[in-house]
Order: C-alpha cells, then sequence, then structure tokens
C-alpha cells in the first residue's frame, strides 16, 4: 500500500521569538515491512543549521534553528511511504513461552539481545509500578506463548480502558492513567510496555500514522488525522511485533511507521527551545491519503484482525 | 582523648600522639618527615594557635566554607586543621601509579559504554548499570557524537587501612572537583604557617594546573594556538561556586552562566560587551543533564539550548564529555577487578572498598541480611532516601530500607565501613588523632593520566565517620607529598604559578558579567551613601538630644526627609504619619539600618552589594572581594532606645570605613579595562542619582538663614565635603559657593559635574559592537547632559524664588540631569547587558493532537 502523508505542525507566539532550536522526529525511516520512498521537511520561516542524522534507536532525527524573529513557525513534513503486508509467520500460539524469553534476554548477551536492553527497564514516562505486573500477570499466565500472551494483553487494554482525549496530557502520569483506565493511545502503549517490562521481557513505543479512510460501509477507525502510537514486543530470534491496543489489532498495512524508543519522551515529533515569545498556540495537523495502487482486499484484512 | 581543651601543643599528651604517627605510617617506625614536622611545630609553639584563627579566617573570608547567598552560615562550616597529611616518597610512588591506573580503567569503561560495549557482550558489566543509569544518556549514544569520549578529569577518595594499605572509597568524574579546594588548603598553609615546611621538601600543586590548561588547550578543535576556554557554572548559588570561581580565575578563564553562551550556526558564542565570541571548550560544572535542556532533561531549565548539537558537530569540547556521568555509580567498584584484567590484563593496583551491588540475587541478600553493618548508597541520584548511620538504625528505618531495597534492588549498593587510620589532628587547642580520607585529583595528560602531588584531606569530627557523613562534614587539610628532588620546595608553587598564568591579552567580559560589576558599583556607592547620610541623621539626632534647639530640630527632619528620598523607602519620613515618625525616628531609623529585607535599607543595600560581587569575585582583587564578603556580617546590635548612643554612630562609622576600603581596593588594584570601567561608571552614576535626589530635597526649598545655615552643613557634611567647602570659600554658608562645588566643579570628585565628565570619559573607552543599531547611543547622552550642565551659571539658579517658596531653576536643572543620567543607564544595559530572555520549552506535550 502506497500513502502520501502531510503532517503540519504550526506554533503561533504572542511576541516574537528571536531564537529557537528545534529536533524533529518527523522523518519517516525504513522498516522490515516499509519502504519510505521520499520524506522531506519543509520549515517556515527559513532554518538554518539544518542536520540529520540517525539516533541512537534508528530514527531520523533533524535538528534545525531559527535565527531570526518571527511569531509563527511551520514544520511540514511530507513523506511517501509503501507499507508491506506483514507476514506474521510466527504463529502465536507456536511462539517460546513468555517465561522463557525473559530468560533468554536474562542470561543471554549475543549483539542482538543486547541491542533490545534499552527496551526491558524503566524509561522516563513509564515508571515499572508495581500494579503494572500484576495487570500483566492475568495475560502471561505460566508457560503461556508470548504472542498469544501479548495479544491478551492487548485485547484486555482495549476493554479495560476507555478512549478518552479529555481524560488525560501528557503530563498525567501513568499512575493516574491505570488507576482511572482512561487515556489515549499514548497511554495504552506505555501502559503495556510497562507490563511487558515488569515482567522482564522487553517492550518499545513506535510512532506513526494511521490510515482512516473508511472502506464503503464500514466505521471509520478512531484517529482520524492525528499521530498513532502503538507497542511492539521482542521474540528472540523473531524480532519485534507489534500491537495497537487503540484499535485492538496487530498492524498490517495500514499503520505507518515514523520512529521507535522506549517511550513518548524518546520520539517526540517536535521540540524546540525558544527565546521569548510569549504565549504559545500550537495547531497540529497530519493528512494520510492512500496513493493509487492496484486494488487490495481490504475487506479481508479486516476480518483477520 | 588527649588533653583538656585549653592545653598547648608542647603539653600535648606525647606518647598518644606518637603512636598515631607510628601507626599511620604503618611501617612501625617513626618516619623521619614526622619527626621534623613535630619538631616544627614545637618551635611555633603556642603561635599555632594565632595562626590557626588566621588560617580559618582566611578560609572563610575566600568564601570556601560560606556562600553568601545561602541562608544561615552553619551548613558548610568547614574547620581548618593546620597538620598535613603527609605522604613518604615510596608511599606516593604506589599510590600514584595506582591511581593512573584507575584513571584510565574508567576511560577505558566511558569508551566502551558510549561504543563497542563489549563489557557487556563479556558480562563484564550488567546491563542494568548502563541502559537504565540516569547517566547514560542516549542522545550522546548515537553514532553521530564524533566527540572522543576521553576522560579528562578524574578524582578517587582514597582511604589508608588500619593495615597500612590504601582503599578507593570513592570515585568522582563530575562536579563537584575538588582541586580547586586543594589549592586553597596550600594556599592558606603557606601564607599561614611557612615554618611548618621547614627541612621538608613537598612537591608543588603548580604541575597538575600547568597539564590541566594543556589538556584543556589540546580539545580545541579550532583556534588552537588560543583557544578560548571557558568555566560553566550554575551561578553563585551552586554550593561550590567558590571552587568554579577559584578555579576560573587561577586558571585565567572567563566564569560563564548558561544564559552567556548561546549556539549559532552550530558553534558556541559567549555574549561579551564586544559582542559574540566563539568558545572553543567548556570546563562544564552543571549536571550532565542540565547542559542542553532541547535534548536533555534538565531539572533547572539553565543550561545552553543547541549545546549537544555543537558537541556533535565537533565545534566545542567538553570537560569532562557530556555522559560521564554515566560513571557516577558506586556499583561499578564491584566490577572493576574483572574489567581491570579485561582491559589491562593485570589486577587493580589499589582496590575498592568492598560493594555489594543488589542488582545480583546473593548479593542482595547479603545486604538486606547485614543492613546495619553496611553502607547503602544509591548507584544514581535519588530524592527521598532516609539518612541513616549504619549500626545505628531503628527497626523501622531498617525496614524501609528492606523494602526500598527490595522494590529496585538494582538501584542500590551495600558498602563495607573500612576501618581507616587516624592521622594526627589539630583540634579545639590541642593535638589528637582522628580519621582523615584524602582526594586526589588527575587530569589525562599525553596519552595518559598525571596526578596532583598533593590533594585534599578530609577530617572526621569525633565520632563520625566520613564514608557516611558525606562531603561537607569535618575539617580540612593540607596534603604533602614529599620529593627527593631538591629543587621542588614547597615556596616554588608560587613562582611556577606564574608560568601558569595567562599570558596578558584582552579577555572580553562576558555580558553577565558586565551588568553585575555595574550594579556591583552602583551599589557600593549607594551602601556608602546611605552610610554616610545616616552617620550625619545620628549626629544630627545627639545634637537634638543635647541642645534641644528648634533649629537642630528642623535640619535633622530635613535630613531624614533626605534619607527616605535618597533610599526610596517610602512613605517613611515624608508620608501620611511622616510627623509622628518625624518626633520619634528611632523605630524608622533602625528599620532602616537593620531590616536586611526592606529594599533601601543599608543591610539590604550591603546584601545586593554582596550578591553582585559575588557574581564577579574572579574578576575582583582578592582583597576587595574579601572586604565585600566581610561586610556582609556587619549588624549592629543596638537597641532602638540606644540608636542615639555612640556605638550605633561607631557602627556605622566602621562601616563607612569598609565601604572607602573596598572602593579603595578595587581602585587601586584593578587593571583599567573594561571590568574596572563599568565598576566606576556603575559607581559614578548612582554617585550622581544620589546627589541630585539629595540636593533637590534639601537646597531646592528656601529657608530662613540660620536654617539655611544648618541644612547647608549637614548636606556639605553629607557629601564628605564639609572640610573642602571651609577651606576653600573661608566664609559663612552661602547657597551659591555650595550650588558651585557640588555641581559644577568639574575637578571635584564629589560634584556632579565631575561625575559626569568621568562618565564621558568611561563611556567612550568601552569597546563598541558597531552593528548594534543604538550604537554610540550612550555617549550622546551623557554628552548632553555634559554640555548643559557646563553651561549652567550657578549663581542664575538661584535667583527667581517660586511662590512655594523654592528656586525653581535649580530644581529643573536637577530633574533634567536626573532623567538623562537614568536614560544613560537604559542605554547601557540594552548595549552592553543583553538581558537573558526567559526560555521556554515546547513540544514534548503535542498531546491533544496524538491519539
Amino acid at each position: 500500500m502506497k500513502y502520501r502523508i502531510r503532517h503540519v505542525t504550526r506554533y503561533n507566539y504572542s511576541e516574537a521569538v528571536n531564537l529557537c532550536r528545534n529536533e524533529t522526529c518527523l522523518l519517516v525511516r525504513e522498516t522490515e515491512h516499509q519502504r519510505c520512498h521520499n520524506s522531506v521537511l519543509q520549515i517556515s520561516p527559513e532554518a538554518t543549521d539544518i542536520h540529520e542524522r540517525s539516533d541512537f534507536f534508528g530514527n531520523r532525527r533533524t535538528h534545525f534553528a531559527i535565527q531570526q524573529p518571527h511569531d509563527t513557525l511551520t514544520v511540514t513534513a511530507v513523506s511517501d511511504v509503501e507499507v508491506f503486508p506483514r507476514a506474521y509467520l510466527q504463529k502465536p500460539e507456536q511462539s517460546h513461552p513468555w517465561e522463557e524469553v525473559v530468560e533468554m534476554l536474562r542470561t543471554q548477551r549475543t549483539p542482538d539481545i543486547v541491542a533490545v536492553m534499552p527496551y526491558r527497564y524503566a524509561s522516563p514516562l513509564v515508571p515499572l509500578l508495581p500494579p503494572l505486573a500484576d495487570y500483566a500477570r492475568l495475560s502471561m499466565t505460566p508457560g503461556r506463548p508470548l504472542l498469544a500472551a501479548a495479544i491478551d494483553l492487548m485485547q484486555r487494554i482495549y476493554r479495560d480502558f476507555s478512549y478518552d482525549p479529555a481524560s488525560t496530557t501528557i503530563a498525567t502520569p501513568l499512575a493516574e492513567v491505570l488507576e482511572k483506565r482512561r487515556g489515549v493511545c499514548q497511554d495504552f502503549a506505555h501502559v503495556a510496555i510497562g507490563c511487558l517490562r515488569s515482567l522482564g521481557l522487553a517492550g518499545r513505543y513506535v510512532s506513526g500514522y494511521i490510515e482512516t479512510l473508511p472502506p464503503p460501509g464500514r466505521e471509520r477507525l478512531i484517529g482520524a488525522d492525528a499521530s498513532h502510537a502503538w507497542f511492539a514486543v521482542y521474540l528472540p530470534g523473531n524480532g519485534w511485533f507489534d500491537f495497537d491496543p487503540t484499535n485492538n489489532h496487530q498492524p498490517l498495512e495500514q499503520h505507518i511507521t515514523v520512529a521507535w524508543g522506549r517511550d513518548f519522551s524518546d520520539v517526540s515529533p517536535l521540540k524546540g527551545i525558544a527565546l521569548g515569545g510569549g504565549k504559545h498556540q500550537v495547531v497540529v495537523s497530519v493528512d494520510v491519503a492512500r496513493q493509487p495502487t492496484p486494488p487490495l482486499l481490504l475487506q479481508q484484512q479486516q476480518q483477520q484482525s | 582523648m588527649i588533653s583538656e581543651p585549653e592545653t598547648s601543643i608542647s603539653t600535648a599528651t606525647d606518647a598518644d600522639i606518637y603512636r598515631a604517627i607510628v601507626k599511620a605510617a604503618g611501617t612501625g617506625g617513626y618516619p623521619e618527615h614526622w619527626q621534623r614536622l613535630q619538631q616544627n611545630l614545637e618551635k611555633m609553639g603556642p603561635r599555632v594557635h594565632t595562626r590557626f584563627r588566621e588560617a580559618q579566617r582566611l578560609l572563610r573570608e575566600n568564601g570556601a566554607i560560606h556562600n553568601v547567598f545561602e541562608q544561615g552560615n552553619n551548613t558548610r562550616a568547614w574547620q581548618f586543621d593546620p597538620l598535613p597529611l603527609i605522604f613518604s616518597v615510596a608511599e606516593w610512588a604506589h599510590l600514584d601509579q595506582a591511581l593512573i591506573q584507575r584513571a584510565q580503567l574508567f576511560n577505558l569503561i566511558l569508551q566502551d559504554i558510549y561504543g563497542p560495549r563489549k563489557l557487556i557482550e563479556n558480562r563484564l558489566l550488567p546491563p542494568e548499570l548502563v541502559f537504565p543509569h540516569s547517566g547514560f544518556l542516549y542522545p550522546c549514544a548515537d553514532r553521530s557524537f564524533v566527540q572522543p569520549q576521553q576522560l579528562n578529569l578524574y578524582s578517587a577518595t582514597v582511604a589508608k587501612g588500619t593495615d597500612g594499605n590504601f582503599w578507593v572509597v570513592d570515585d568522582h568524574v563530575r562536579p563537584p572537583f575538588g582541586a580547586g579546594y586543594a589549592m586553597e588548603t596550600r594556599v592558606i598553609m603557606t601564607r599561614s604557617f611557612p615554618q611548618l615546611f621547614e627541612g621538608l621538601r613537598v612537591h608543588s600543586l603548580a604541575q597538575f594546573f600547568r597539564a590541566v590548561r594543556q589538556c584543556f588547550n589540546q580539545l580545541a578543535r579550532h583556534n588552537q594556538e588560543d583557544p578560548r576556554i571557558v568555566v560553566l557554572t550554575t551561578g553563585p548559588v551552586d554550593p561550590d561556586y567558590f571552587e568554579h570561581a577559584y578555579l576560573a580565575s587561577y586558571l585565567g578563564y572567563p566564569l560563564v552562566q548558561g544564559g552567556d553562551l548561546v549556539v549559532r550556526d552550530s558553534c558556541v558564542w559567549l555574549k561579551s560587551v564586544d559582542g559574540l565570541r566563539q568558545v572553543d571548550v567548556i570546563f562544564s560544572r552543571l549536571a550532565d543533564d542540565d547542559c542542553d535542556p532541547l535534548e536533555l532533561r534538565s531539572h533547572t531549565g539553565g543550561g545552553v539550548p543547541g549545546l549537544l548539537q555543537a558537541v556533535r558537530r565537533g565545534n566545542v569540547a567538553m570537560i569532562n564529555p557530556i555522559g560521564s556521568s554515566v560513571l557516577a555509580n558506586p556499583a561499578l567498584m564491584a566490577f572493576l577487578p574483572g574489567i581491570c584484567r579485561y582491559f589491562l590484563g593485570t589486577d587493580l593496583n589499589m582496590p575498592s572498598i568492598a560493594t555489594w551491588w543488589c542488582g545480583q540475587p546473593r548479593e542482595c541478600k547479603y545486604v538486606l541480611e547485614n543492613l546495619d553493618r553496611l553502607i547503602i548508597k544509591p548507584i544514581q541520584p535519588l530524592s527521598n532516601l532516609p539518612q541513616t548511620t549504619p549500626g545505628q538504625m531503628t527497626s523501622a528505618e531498617r525496614q524501609r530500607w528492606g523494602e526500598l531495597i527490595s522494590a529496585n534492588p538494582r538501584l542500590f549498593v551495600g558498602q563495607e565501613q573500612v576501618d581507616y587510620v587516624a592521622f594526627p589532628a589539630y583540634e579545639k587547642k590541642t593535638l589528637t588523632t582522628r580519621q582523615s580520607l584524602v582526594s586526589l585529583y588527575l587530569t589525562a595528560h599525553n596519552d595518559s593520566y598525571l596526578v596532583m602531588q598533593g590533594g585534599l584531606s578530609r577530617v572526621a569530627a569525633a565520632g563520625d565517620n566520613l564514608l557516611v557523613s558525606g562531603q561537607r562534614a569535618g575539617s580540612i587539610k593540607d596534603t604533602w607529598v614529599l620529593t627527593l628532588e631538591p629543587h621542588q620546595q614547597v615556596n616554588l608553587w608560587l613562582r611556577s604559578a606564574a608560568d601558569v598564568a595567562l599570558a596578558p591579552r584582552f579577555v572580553s567580559l562576558p555580558s553577565r558579567a558586565a551588568e553585575n560589576l555595574f550594579w556591583a558599583g552602583r551599589y557600593a556607592e549607594r551602601t556608602e551613601q546611605t552610610a554616610r547620610l545616616l552617620r550625619s541623621v545620628l549626629v544630627k539626632l545627639r545634637e537634638v538630644k543635647e541642645f534641644n534647639d528648634p533649629d537642630d530640630h528642623l535640619s535633622l527632619n530635613h535630613l531624614l526627609q533626605a534619607l527616605t528620598h535618597v533610599t526610596l523607602t517610602y512613605p517613611g519620613f515624608v508620608g501620611k504619619d511622616a510627623q509622628q515618625k518625624l518626633d520619634d525616628p528611632r523605630a524608622e531609623l533602625l528599620s532602616l539600618i537593620r531590616d536586611i529585607d526592606r529594599p533601601g535599607s543599608l543591610r539590604s543595600s550591603l546584601r545586593s552589594l554582596g550578591r553582585s560581587a559575588a557574581a564577579v569575585r574572579d574578576l575582583l582583587p582578592e582583597d576587595a572581594w574579601r572586604m565585600v564578603d566581610q561586610m556582609q556580617s556587619w549588624n549592629p546590635r543596638v537597641g532602638r532606645a540606644l540608636i542615639g548612643s555612640g556605638r550605633m554612630y561607631d557602627s556605622v562609622q566602621q562601616l563607612v570605613l569598609q565601604l572607602s576600603a573596598f572602593s579603595g581596593l578595587a581602585y587601586e588594584n584593578m587593571a583599567r579595562e573594561t571590568a574596572w570601567l563599568l565598576l566606576n561608571i556603575g559607581r559614578r552614576l548612582e554617585r550622581a542619582l544620589n546627589l541630585i535626589d539629595l540636593l533637590n530635597e534639601t537646597l531646592v526649598p528656601c529657608y530662613d538663614s540660620a536654617t539655611e545655615a544648618r541644612i547647608m552643613e549637614t548636606v556639605l557634611a553629607s557629601c564628605n565635603s564639609l572640610v573642602v567647602f571651609r577651606r576653600r570659600y573661608r566664609s559663612f554658608m552661602q547657597l551659591s559657593p555650595i550650588l558651585e562645588l557640588l555641581l559644577l566643579d568639574e575637578n571635584y570628585p564629589r560634584a556632579l559635574a565631575c561625575q559626569m565628565r568621568q562618565l564621558k570619559k568611561h563611556i567612550s573607552e568601552l569597546p563598541q559592537e558597531a552593528n548594534v543599531p543604538t550604537v554610540g547611543q550612550d555617549e550622546a547622552i551623557i554628552s548632553t547632559a555634559m554640555e548643559q550642565l557646563l553651561a549652567t551659571d550657578h549663581k542664575a539658579l538661584i535667583r527667581q524664588i517660586s511662590d512655594t517658596g523654592t528656586y525653581p531653576l535649580l530644581e529643573a536643572l536637577l530633574a533634567d540631569q536626573k532623567l538623562r543620567l537614568q536614560q544613560l543607564s537604559d542605554s547601557l544595559t540594552q548595549l552592553y547587558f543583553s538581558p537573558t530572555l526567559a526560555l521556554q520549552q515546547f513540544g514534548s506535550p503535542l498531546r491533544e493532537m496524538a491519539l
């Protein structure tokens, strides 16, 4: 499936900003399941000091500065991405029991295992609270295959937590999300990651987009025109498997991955420091447009999930 | 213990000291150098006590043990112990080699952690000590981080076991560094106790600082011949600000705060009075996290946005490299022996204190079972930990620790309390023995490390354990490393220091320093002016009391009102309840003298002077700073009833003298560079403004001749001009000559015209940044003011009298001049001080937009 994604972030300041420096994590990375044909940033007013690099997690991170007085800042990322159907060769019921995976992660020191270690511990937005382990154990029952348990965890979060954009902000700690059982995609991803890590598994945060064009006669998926987030779990020997607890399915062709990290703080799409500026107001719009391709059996895929 | 508090050195119980020394030497003998020290002590006799008091005073005055920004002075009451800790040549050879090995090891660990991570792969380092550690900075771990992660500075705290072996009890890679304190301690020793060095060949510390400079210079990627190096501090609020300022001043680097630096085009620039100057190397005294609020999780909101990017691009080098905090982890000690064998193929030359990391089940169990005996430490800074002493835990505390450790075992270590040697110490006028730890310092040098041949020793108070009570407890003492080389005599450090000092060149003055100097000048003058005026008031108060002359009353009232105007402490003696206060001014006067939280009061201005001066203490002459620091404790304890007595007068008089000493010291000892210009501009501007306020209040109204004479006399007295006036005019008090003297005499240092002329001269000498739109504005303002003043005829000023009984022309002139001076102050602020705009952070919470 081919997509063109336009992600516009616009800051309006009440007073002029003399100088600002920013970091974006907006350019789309390549993955096993997607090819990024083109991904560019348009910045207005004109930016200087633009440098792109690959960060610790392999994401495409861009640093830029605006060194002249300005009262609005617009950053537009336009990406042409092709998403391939995910194989999911591994049958969930045939994956290793989760305890075995924990033991492998704990004892092995192969380069692959060392590479996923950053995803095994508490991170800035995901403290390993005791209730997380309790919640996780209901899915991670003794001897259960890891992927089957992860699917169950995803389904439980989908059932137990209400999607409620008014209930939380990014400053809402995970403990409160857990207690209120309400939140948005970031929170659900953080809850799942916390659950996995509390038991010694590796869980990572994936940020990206989701296609929201509804197939004829079907309901739109939640989250039209916005960034999206979900989680992935690591299965040694097989790699990472994605799960979307907000929509209760495993991403297929409609999830476009931008970046991943330990939690949201590693992949914040745009952050900056401004000198001056008074009060600011931010407007974000995301547009995920399917590009003409041979027709696909969308109907069938939906049923699979 | 040893003897009665009042017993002098010569009669101390020699046997005990002897035993301690023999024990300290660890060889069973009585080494020659300890004998020699004892002889030197005996020769000094009771002079030791007086010298001790002097040393303690120096330590305090230099600011090493107190901070003008701290509330209360007792938090860092380090005592000075004049008895040095001495290392023999043989002992030192072992330490030197062991420390170099350890520094190399930490350097290799740092490079591995931010590089191939072979230590983890080879099971020599648990991943839990790296990936979730707060010091492991992910933005510094990506491949684009080109900066070689060379550990530049390293310090170890070492204890000597009772078996004569040394143990490392602590490793330091980040602030506080401590080498500045070591240097300061040596300076005080050579100043106060030169006799103790007699016959002993002690290494100087200068070689170390030379190596530090060399190390910093080599880090500059650009501009190698003349690299620009700055010391970055959190500012005077930092408990270690003394050391930051000390090192900056000793090494000859500007001391800057985050707001003084700006990143443009991926380079770091210093905002200075003559524009932006590129910075090549930053000796950072900030916590790693606080260096760059854009990419790191800053707790203070300080730092320099974009700094990491500048480092990444190779345009600036940081000391130590950002990210080295990952080494600030006591759990590493448990793994060092294996890592040492892996990297160097040998054993550690000096063991670490026994350490059990709770991230391993067996070790955790041991720690939980031995909570009472061990020292429990977190592996990274953690807040809200219970403060407890091993062996003295209550059962509730034990339980609390048990819970904390069990909940997060990987975050804690248990360390053994080693039994370490007690060295001879001086305490409360007696010789005694106290356990000591010594901090030793290393700098990267020619592909290896170089150890400072000396250090800072800390002495535990009786019954205290330094391993537990931490950095600030106990006393500090000098550390001597003996040498066989005859040329390494003690006082050589003074001569060698000259090589270390910066070759003379113009160093740009950071804008913030410029602003603080300007305000130090203004506050010094304001304080002095307030003190002089108060002194006149106190004299008048006594005269009123003694002679009860109504004219005295009237002139006292005018002086009191002038005091309110000059100090801007309205309503004071001019507001609604003024009459009541004029009838009994004592309470208001006392408040104007002593109420430190009342803006305009003498002590409040004094504190403002202290704070401005503290921010630029690296630029002030040492004695001038000392004077400011000494004045901070000025607080006359005189009650309201005695305010008219001589005691208050004497107290204020003493302060006036100290203030004069400060101006004299600054005037006489500062090079005529930008710093001096700004200090003086501040002073002149404030003096001019004060004079205008005083004259406006006292001389603008007309009086009958008897009152007028008294008022004029008081005005002259408070301007310190009575003697000059009498000598010059030899006449009765007359307004017109007074105005001539105080307003128009360009050569009289208290006159307005003189201030204006000086201001004009200094301002023309300030560096100018040509591309600022308002360039030259300051000179234009002062020229206009000067012209108006010179065109004035002092006799004409008092020709007209208004219906309300004032001299309107004089009033108008004063108002004009005041306005121009205020414009000048604003213009200087814009041109040179570049007020730091508030930083705002955005972006992390794109919350409402995400699903």
